[in-house]
Order: structure tokens, then C-alpha cells, then sequence
């Protein structure tokens, strides 16, 4: 694929993993894109960040635990992964409580990346 | 969704094959699926399927082929990780079918 | 970049996160987020700020639906479905904010 196809995609996550299936859709959009060789940048923001909370047990529940699905994404080639700082902060959380490795930017930073982008897709 | 009956049992499947049930999986209904696929289950086989069903354990997804073929490869070594060793094991596509044959889901976006 | 925001800013943090992160650009209230347009609000100099980095609109159909369209924020632009459409094109990326 020449150069000229690849767009940057960006996937904001701002929803908390089994509440709503958001979180899950967005996962499923996100390996599917992966298939088109396109530079894709996952951004986790608000309760977007507990997607990547480490330790996630749902047999009690009864639903499928796709957090450690996050880990595939490397070998997806994906490997664009943000974390905003103040939703993080908010959540008195921090990057050793996330199950992949981020990269963690403030809110301006954040916002900037998201200029950089051609589309953006909200979940 | 349909069934299947293997040495008296019936598993449910969809009405593409695949098991509906991730724990139903055994060795024989493996075989079961691997006939129906006119697939004879070789060690080389079993390879791949024990394989799939580990990255599955670990990742709770089915891979895509390009995935699978680049992970064989890390694994098994480059002789394996290629796609023409998995299309001659697999000829109808190794994610796919071997896929059926681990008893896991369809690979996401796969059609 | 033209940011969407469809929720009420009254129990979702969507349109103060769209604040903390954007940069500047269009910022277009549809749906419940209109509530955000209204004067009076505990959020009016939350929006008044903001008017500082942002071109803020609003779906006038959205506020008249709610009950709402006779007065908004001194700053804010109201717009029928053409602006809304020119708004989108106008921008080279559109985020539609969930």
C-alpha cells in the first residue's frame, strides 16, 4: 500500500469497559482497521481509562473480560496507545495500574495529537 | 444454529460450524470439525490448533491471519510462520479454518 | 477541527473534557448538550471562558424543541441544518464527541 493511502485514524475511549458496549465496539472497530495498514492511535480519556485498569475479573457477571485483548494489539501492529494525565490523576490511578504500556499526556498535548489526525472516531 | 453429535453428544454450533460454546472443545469434537472440513489432523496440524488455542487463552481473541502467521513464526520458528505452510495444512485459510477446528470464534474481521 | 457535542454538560463531563483537551476550532452544541447555550446556567462563565478559544455554535431546531430558543449566551452562534452542514465542511476533521 503507497504512502498516499494511510490516513491517521484516532480512536477516543471516554467509556468504562461493561456498562455500556461501547468500549467493546470500539476494540472490534480498532483490530478491523488494523487489517488496512492504516497509523492508528488509540486515546483513553475520562472513564475511558478503566478499559485499561489491570486485574479485570467478570465471571461473576457473566460477561466477557476483553481487557486482555489490549495486549494483542502489538501484535495488530498497533502500538499508539494514550493516556490522558488528568483522567488518570482524577481516577487516582496511575500507569503501573494499566495493563499495557502508554504513553501518558496532558490535556493540551492530547488535544494537539488530535489536530494531527484525519479521522476521528468517539466511543 | 445447528448441532453436531460426536461419540453421542451434541454440541451446539452456529450455522457456520463454529462451536458456540468455547468450553464444549475437546480433541475428538476437534476431529469431528477437522473431517468435515476434509482436513486430516496431522501433528503439524495439532500444532497450529494448540497454538490457536493458547493465543486465544491469552488474548481472548480469535487472530487475524497475518497475526497468526507472524506469531507461528515467533514461536514455531520461520519455517512454520509463513502462509504457504498454513495454507497447505489449511488450505481454505488457516485462520479460518483452523480456527473452527480450535473451537474458537470466527477471527475478528474475517467475512 | 469541529467538535460535536450531543450531551447535556448537567451530569456529563464530555463537553468540559472536549474544553480541557481542544485546542481551538469549532465547537457545535446539538441534541441535550444546547442546555450548555442557555444564559443563566451554573455553567454560563464555564462557557463564557471558553468563548475565548472557541467559535461556539449551536442547532437552533435543538434549542426550539427544548423550549429553549428565545435567549442564548451573548457569543454563541445559533445555526439551522445549513450551518450545521457548512460548519462540517468547512472543517477538515469533525470529532463527534459520545
Amino acid at each position: 500500500m503507497s504512502e498516499d493511502n494511510i490516513k491517521k485514524f484516532m480512536f477516543v475511549n471516554r467509556k468504562a469497559p461493561y456498562g455500556t458496549v461501547y468500549a467493546l465496539e470500539a476494540l472490534e472497530v480498532v483490530l478491523i482497521t488494523a487489517a488496512f495498514d492504516q497509523d492508528v492511535s488509540l486515546v483513553f480519556v475520562d472513564d475511558g481509562v478503566y478499559q485499561l485498569r489491570k486485574g479485570q475479573q467478570t465471571k461473576g457477571i457473566e460477561t466477557k473480560n476483553f481487557s486482555p485483548t489490549f495486549r494483542a494489539l502489538e501484535g495488530y501492529d498497533i502500538e499508539k496507545l494514550y493516556v490522558e494525565k488528568e483522567s488518570l490523576q482524577r481516577r487516582g490511578l496511575t500507569e503501573e495500574d494499566l495493563l499495557v504500556e502508554v504513553t501518558v499526556l496532558d490535556s493540551a498535548a492530547m488535544g494537539a495529537l488530535m489536530d494531527e489526525q484525519d479521522v476521528i472516531l468517539s466511543f | 444454529m445447528s448441532n453436531i453429535d460426536v461419540n453421542g453428544k451434541t454440541y451446539e454450533t452456529d450455522e457456520e460450524g463454529y462451536l458456540v460454546n468455547l468450553a464444549d472443545w475437546n480433541k475428538d469434537v476437534a476431529e469431528y470439525i477437522a473431517k468435515t472440513e476434509n482436513v486430516n489432523m496431522s501433528e503439524q496440524h495439532w500444532e497450529v490448533v494448540d497454538f490457536l488455542r493458547g493465543y486465544y487463552d491469552e488474548y481472548q481473541i480469535a487472530p487475524a491471519v497475518r497475526v497468526l502467521t507472524k506469531a507461528i513464526g515467533k514461536k514455531l520458528g520461520p519455517e512454520k510462520g509463513n502462509s504457504q505452510y498454513l495454507y497447505e495444512l489449511f488450505p481454505y485459510g488457516p485462520a479460518k479454518q483452523a480456527c473452527k477446528i480450535a473451537g474458537l470464534p470466527k477471527p475478528t474481521g474475517c467475512v | 477541527m469541529l467538535h460535536i457535542i450531543n450531551k447535556s454538560p448537567f451530569g456529563h463531563e464530555t463537553l468540559a473534557t472536549c474544553f480541557r483537551m481542544a485546542q481551538g476550532g469549532d465547537v457545535l452544541l446539538i441534541e441535550d448538550a444546547v442546555y450548555a447555550a442557555t444564559p443563566g446556567t451554573a455553567l454560563e462563565s464555564l462557557i463564557k471562558a471558553a468563548l475565548e478559544r472557541f467559535n461556539i455554535h449551536v442547532l437552533q431546531p435543538d434549542l426550539d424543541a427544548r423550549g429553549v430558543g428565545a435567549e442564548i449566551i451573548e457569543g454563541v452562534h445559533a445555526v439551522d441544518y445549513g450551518g450545521f452542514v457548512d460548519l462540517v465542511t468547512r472543517n477538515a476533521t469533525s470529532q463527534s464527541w459520545l
